[in-house]
């Protein structure tokens, strides 16, 4: 072998290909600093000046109406515990709603016409604009005030919040299912277990790390979400006090945001700033708990 | 000798039919996940009709004149979208315009072994928590932090190409851009995620042939391993596309919520989206139905772009299996 036809293996830095190569690879290693720059801002500047206004009159006083005092805009109490109330209200409904559906598909009727229309149909639910949902909330619910006549209410936010969460869960319900070998099926069955003894005792406990996981994304997709709050549950600058009080409006972490964000007062706007620590915290454990629990799954599935 | 047991063994095993009340809960288990799913194509069909029901005053009087006038008068009585509909396909396609090569190039780059992969996992997994602050908090940084941060550079753009229609009004704050520019933020992890999740799927096979033959890692990159993951990525960025168009607190916080029509991308401008979170509270009367009737042409908008990505799916991924 001489020594041209050697030197054509070996590699050659100066080659067009090779620099047109590393240019690329350069360009994608930038986009990515580029994606990965505004999550380190926002988080930075939410934990940094969000956390700089968050003490423990913060958490607990009712918000002072804008510009009345324009020292202390009181705190965040109320809505605090109103993005509480509400997205249990939302998981109470869509929890039951969202597992019944999944088992449906995938334990009840695997293609058939029904099932393939149904998860087309919460595709297509998942992709409806929030904003929608509290349109769609305020047409059957507000403004009929079917419910005993109240009009905006934190039950009527909570129903519109469902249907945001309702197709995550039965979408993660579905698949976490399907992913349950068919052997434990045909075990069950074949001991004489009826299929609701199969489902109950065997595939729902099989992939109940998977579907919590989807019900917990659901749960932090719900709180917060403003679009569909701001004209079903409104707002409310106090605490509740009482059962009665679901039935009137209510605040929540984000549509105080939102409010606040836009008045021309700064103590507002620092309320605003710690409403969005106190929900960024939230959300992101929600987050990092689900993939816990994951990990953990995956992790004790590997033992066996 | 086998058939000589006695009575208690065999009255232990002997086969059981399942008792009545057994029979019954599991027939009503089906029937209660069948309402169950049979609620989201309640839904659906009630969302839909609910928007259609309470627009038909708006349809019938405006009829298709509705897409194409940009009055908004309430006191008039004058209702027209199309400042609303232009704002929200600009704003949409060119945040998808921007979102595309850099969310597939970050995938990209985190699917190849160019640097450690504790390194990658780390960028994916942050660019998957950026996926979960809530839009209103980024609304809150686009007004507070980002737009003024970016309002100089706008405004040499502006003295530069101030000349050409797109940038012709000066950027005094809330405006498209920023809009567009926060609304690339929310639908990155998206087109990431889903190209990343696509890219890793694609054989290894095909790679090593590729690298056999002597292609370098970018042809590679560009003529394999692209081609073989394009359903999903297709997928991702339609799927982007909806949640673009039908975002709402971040863009109304910073679009500046002005029915005027304009061209310049510094103005402020509309989405339905903003125009319904906007208005919606204090509207009364026809303008109610005229803002379903903006409701209804957002639902079809995202509806067919959600129906066009599952069904481009489908069609692109059957050609490489």
């Amino acid at each position: 072998m001489d020594y041209n036809s050697k030197k054509a293996l070996t590699y050659n830095p100066s080659l067009t290909r090779n620099i047109g190569n590393k240019a690329l690879t350069i360009i994608s290693a930038l986009f990515a600093i580029i994606s990965v720059l505004p999550l380190i801002l926002v988080i930075s500047y939410v934990l940094i000046k969000g956390g700089s206004y968050i003490n423990f009159e913060t958490l607990i006083l009712e918000p002072e109406p804008p510009g009345d005092d324009l020292l202390s805009a009181g705190g965040i109490g109320p809505a605090i515990t109103g993005t509480f109330i509400m997205t249990f209200i939302a998981s109470i409904i869509s929890i039951p709603v969202g597992v019944g559906g999944g088992i449906y598909l995938a334990e009840y009727s695997k293609s058939g016409r029904f099932a393939k229309f149904v998860r087309f149909g919460s595709n297509v639910l998942a992709g409806v604009p929030s904003i929608i949902a509290g349109v769609f909330i305020y047409a059957i619910i507000v403004s009929t005030k079917i419910l005993f006549g109240s009009m905006f209410s934190g039950i009527a936010g909570g129903i519109s919040l469902s249907i945001l969460m309702l197709p995550t869960i039965i979408k993660t319900t579905d698949e976490a299912l399907k992913l349950v070998p068919d052997n434990l099926r045909k075990a069950a069955l074949g001991i004489g277990a009826s299929k609701f003894t199969m489902i109950c005792n065997v595939t729902l406990p099989a992939a109940f790390s998977s579907i919590s996981t989807g019900i917990i994304l659901g749960l932090a997709r719900a709180a917060g979400e403003t679009a569909p709050l701001i004209f079903t549950a409104l707002f409310s600058r106090y605490y509740i006090t009482s059962f009665d009080d679901l039935f009137y409006e209510m605040g929540s972490l984000s549509v105080l945001i939102y409010n606040f964000a836009l008045e021309p007062y700064e103590s507002q706007n620092q309320l605003a700033w710690a409403a969005s620590f106190i929900l960024v915290v939230i959300l992101l454990s929600l987050n990092i708990l689900s993939r816990w629990i994951n990990r953990l799954d995956a992790f004790s599935k590997n033992k066996v | 000798m086998l058939l000589q047991v006695d009575k208690a063994t065999t009255s232990k095993f002997l086969l059981r039919r399942r008792t009545t009340s057994e029979k019954l809960v599991d027939i009503s288990f089906k029937n209660f996940v069948v309402t169950m799913a049979s609620m989201v194509a309640i839904i659906l069909f009630s969302i839909f009709a609910v928007v259609y029901y309470e627009s038909t005053e708006s349809i019938s009087r405006y009829g298709l004149r509705f897409l194409f006038s940009s009055a908004w008068n309430p006191v008039t009585d004058e209702y027209g979208a199309f400042t609303a509909i232009y704002g929200t396909l600009f704003t949409s396609i060119a945040s998808l315009l921007i979102a595309i090569p850099l969310g597939v190039g970050t995938a990209i780059f985190i699917t190849e072994n160019i640097i450690p992969k504790y390194i990658r996992d780390l960028i994916g997994i942050m660019v998957e928590l950026l996926a979960a602050i809530p839009s209103v908090v980024l609304g809150l940084w686009a007004v507070f932090i980002m737009e003024p941060f970016i309002r100089p550079f706008l405004n040499m753009v502006h003295e530069i190409f101030g000349f050409i229609p797109f940038f012709g009004t000066e950027p005094l704050g809330a405006g498209m851009m920023p809009a567009i520019l926060i609304l690339v933020v929310m639908i990155l992890p998206i087109i990431t995620s889903i190209s990343k999740d696509s890219l890793n799927q694609v054989p290894s096979n095909l790679r090593q042939a590729a690298y056999g033959i002597g292609a370098t890692r970018w042809t590679t990159i560009f003529k394999v391993i692209i081609p073989a993951a394009i359903s999903g990525i297709t997928g991702g960025v339609l799927l982007a596309l909806g949640r673009a168009m039908g975002e709402t607190m971040a863009v109304t916080m910073i679009i500046g919520n002005s029915n005027n029509f304009s061209w310049s991308i510094f103005a402020p401008s509309y989405t339905i989206s903003s125009m319904l979170a906007n208005q919606f509270g204090e509207a009364d009367g026809s303008q109610v139905s005229s803002l379903m009737y903006a409701a209804l042409i957002l639902m079809i908008l995202t509806l067919m772009v959600n129906v066009f990505a599952q069904w481009i799916v489908k069609k692109l991924s059957l050609k490489y299996q």
